[in-house]
């Protein structure tokens, strides 16, 4: 795993493998407890973004091509804007009202426990899973892509 | 009123499973995104028709306003949103062939839904920070179209389009913020209520200054058009028809509308019509001088703005019925001129008018439909173009301002001027021999064109006494009387 040439030196490659699941993790806990603690779905997708981005900067790009490849984070990312508008679609026919917490409203809960949210906790993953991808691929197309132009052809060529 | 929030869902949610069906079938099935979107649109044009005549107000998420957000429907949104789903349904028909020449169509489809969605909540937001919300939906997902085809030019004016913009949605957000520090609510009856009951100070003057500015950018309003006549002819040509067609009407000129007449209560006195008078004139004059038919349209689209701009301006009932009425049509004839040019270029090639000639022997229907819009927007009779000019000029003689109507009639002939330049240059006179095989636009373009070409001719009617009761006049309380506008809000 740590034998290819790409990316950055050892050291990183070696503090990279210890810290990403626990960056990733953490970026799970704060979209979970968003109902609860300061956060939510934008903080902690941009988390669990990040720590694909450092995959992507310690290992370099074949490593996240395997992991999470851009296909892949795509399907995601719609998936995501799809599930947050589905939860709130279902609250005109389940809770009268667009993005009306029908789940709260039927099973109610305890104020300040983790189940107390109702559809709270399923927009901030729909939220989470989102900006997770959508970040990341804001990154990778930026890192990866160019766009070159015929003007710049030839003036290479020129100052050749 | 249970239907409002489908407007902006029934997009939303077709741009992302657009994306995802895309992706899961590997991009091979090009017909998936064609048929979704076509019909989303079609479905809600069909929905808006049923929206005439009613008003009313949603609540979302049970969260009762001023703390939770809502949407308003009432006799202005009704018609904007009617006239912005009809050709945003006739722009994704015309795309289906005219798309082919890209890659990537999925997104397109995508960004164009996403679009929709934004301009249609712009249309029904009663919040002011999700009118600015939906004001970047709209327009970030029209930078993206604007710089489509990836090239030098298209990412420049695309560039040029998001500069521009950026600077303008500061400036509302900038001025929202100042709102809210003042008054401590977003919810716009509830804003509209304390701006009436309190004095209009300094800062509230600040406000309005930022909030006019911002949107006569995006409106196009001279001296805040630079980035138009960049972006209009750069976009591809259905996108072209909406941002020239509905966009800048929707961002632009149906935010101002709604700031300053409902919100702020305040008319300008005769600001907007000396600003519609520069921009008659002077877009008039700088598209005399084009040779490139699309940048000729872009230029066009801001003459034709200064005729609404002056009509609203005016402030009488006629002279914003007439604006209105003008609102209505320069979007069936602007829409159909870009799309005509379209199709030329989609056969041709090329948009400068030199290279052209002779057009209608080989592209029947693409020059007579052309010709029908160009008389249409020039002021000929029995086109819808006349009715709604010759009311402006009316509304001005009728308000007192002699010396605005005969501005007017200036650039209605400048009009006339530049649209039968373009017609001479490309549709009449001698056919190039290279020229001689072209064939007619495809189907589904011809189709959106005919549409488009017998609206200009039907939208007439809207001054039937029945029809204009029903569509116009309910448009014209709301802006006249702010007081309508906090009824459906504040019980």
């Amino acid at each position: 795993m740590t034998n290819n040439k790409s990316g950055l030196s050892e050291i990183v490659k070696s503090v990279c493998c210890w810290i990403e699941g626990f960056i990733f993790l953490f970026g799970c806990y704060i979209v979970l407890f968003g109902h609860l603690t300061p956060g939510g779905g934008f903080a902690g997708g941009v988390i669990m973004a990040a720590s694909f981005i450092l995959i992507m900067l310690s290992f370099g790009k074949e490593r996240v091509d395997l992991l999470f490849p851009w296909t892949r984070s795509t399907l995601v990312e719609s998936f995501g804007a799809l599930l947050f508008i589905g939860v709130a679609w279902l609250g005109i026919y389940y809770g009268g009202g667009f993005f009306a917490n029908f789940l709260h409203q039927k099973f109610g809960g305890t104020p300040f426990t983790f189940l107390s949210g109702g559809t709270i906790p399923i927009s901030n993953v729909a939220i989470a899973l989102k900006v997770m991808a959508g970040l990341f691929l804001v990154f990778y197309v930026l890192s990866t892509h160019k766009v070159i132009l015929d003007e710049d052809i030839s003036k290479t060529e020129k100052d050749k | 009123m249970n239907t409002l929030p489908y407007f902006v869902l029934i997009p939303l949610a077709g741009a992302f499973l657009i994306v995802f069906l895309n992706v899961l079938t590997k991009n091979k099935v090009r017909v998936i995104s064609e048929i979704l979107a076509n019909m989303i649109t079609l479905a809600l044009f069909i929905m808006t028709i049923f929206m005439f005549n009613k008003s009313g107000m949603y609540v979302i998420g049970k969260w009762v306003p001023p703390l939770g957000i809502n949407l308003v429907l009432d006799g202005l949104s009704a018609l904007m949103m009617s006239i912005v789903n009809l050709i945003a349904f006739t722009a994704t028909l015309f795309s289906i062939n005219y798309m082919r020449r890209y890659t990537a169509n999925n997104y397109y489809y995508a960004l164009f839904l996403l679009m929709l969605a934004g301009m249609n909540g712009v249309l029904l937001s009663g919040d002011f920070f999700n009118l600015f919300v939906f004001i970047e939906i709209a327009s970030i997902a029209s930078y993206a179209l604007v710089g489509f085809g990836t090239e030098a030019d298209e990412l420049e004016a695309s560039f040029k389009y998001m500069v521009m913009g950026g600077i303008a949605s500061t400036f509302i957000l900038l001025a929202i913020a100042l709102l809210y520090s003042q008054f401590g609510v977003l919810n716009m009856a509830y804003i509209s209520k304390a701006i009436a009951n309190s004095e209009f100070n300094i800062l509230l003057r600040f406000t309005l200054f930022l909030f006019i500015a911002a949107f006569s950018v995006k409106a196009a309003i001279i001296p805040f058009h630079a980035w138009l006549p960049d972006a209009h002819p750069a976009a591809p040509a259905p996108i072209s028809a909406m941002l020239s067609g509905v966009v800048i009407k929707t961002l632009g000129l149906y935010a101002m509308i709604r700031v300053m007449y409902n919100i702020f209560g305040f008319n300008g006195g005769n600001m907007l019509a000396y600003m519609g008078l520069i921009s008659i004139m002077v877009g008039g004059l700088l598209a005399l001088g084009q040779m490139d038919m699309k940048r000729l349209l872009a230029y066009s689209s801001i003459s034709q703005i200064g005729y609404i701009i002056l009509g609203i301006g005016l402030g009488t009932k006629l002279g914003i019925l007439a604006a209105l009425f003008h609102l209505v049509n320069h979007s069936v004839f602007k829409s159909l001129l870009f799309m005509n040019s379209g199709s030329v270029y989609h056969r041709l090639g090329t948009r400068n008018l030199d290279e052209m000639g002779g057009l209608n022997k080989v592209m029947p229907i693409t020059g007579g439909t052309s010709l029908i819009a160009s008389l249409s927007i020039s002021g000929m009779p029995p086109f819808n173009g006349f009715f709604s000019k010759l009311l402006i000029i009316i509304a001005c003689i009728q308000s007192g301002h002699p010396i605005f109507a005969f501005w007017a009639i200036a650039g209605s002939i400048f009009t006339l001027a530049y649209y039968m330049k373009m017609q001479r240059y490309a549709f009449f006179g001698a056919l190039k021999e290279s020229y001689k095989s072209i064939k007619e636009s495809p189907f589904f373009m011809s189709v959106s064109m005919i549409i488009l070409a017998i609206l200009c001719l039907v939208t007439s009617f809207l001054l039937i006494p029945q029809l204009r009761d029903a569509v116009l006049t309910p448009a014209v309380e709301v802006i006249l009387n702010a007081d309508t506008y906090k009824a459906l809000v504040i019980k």
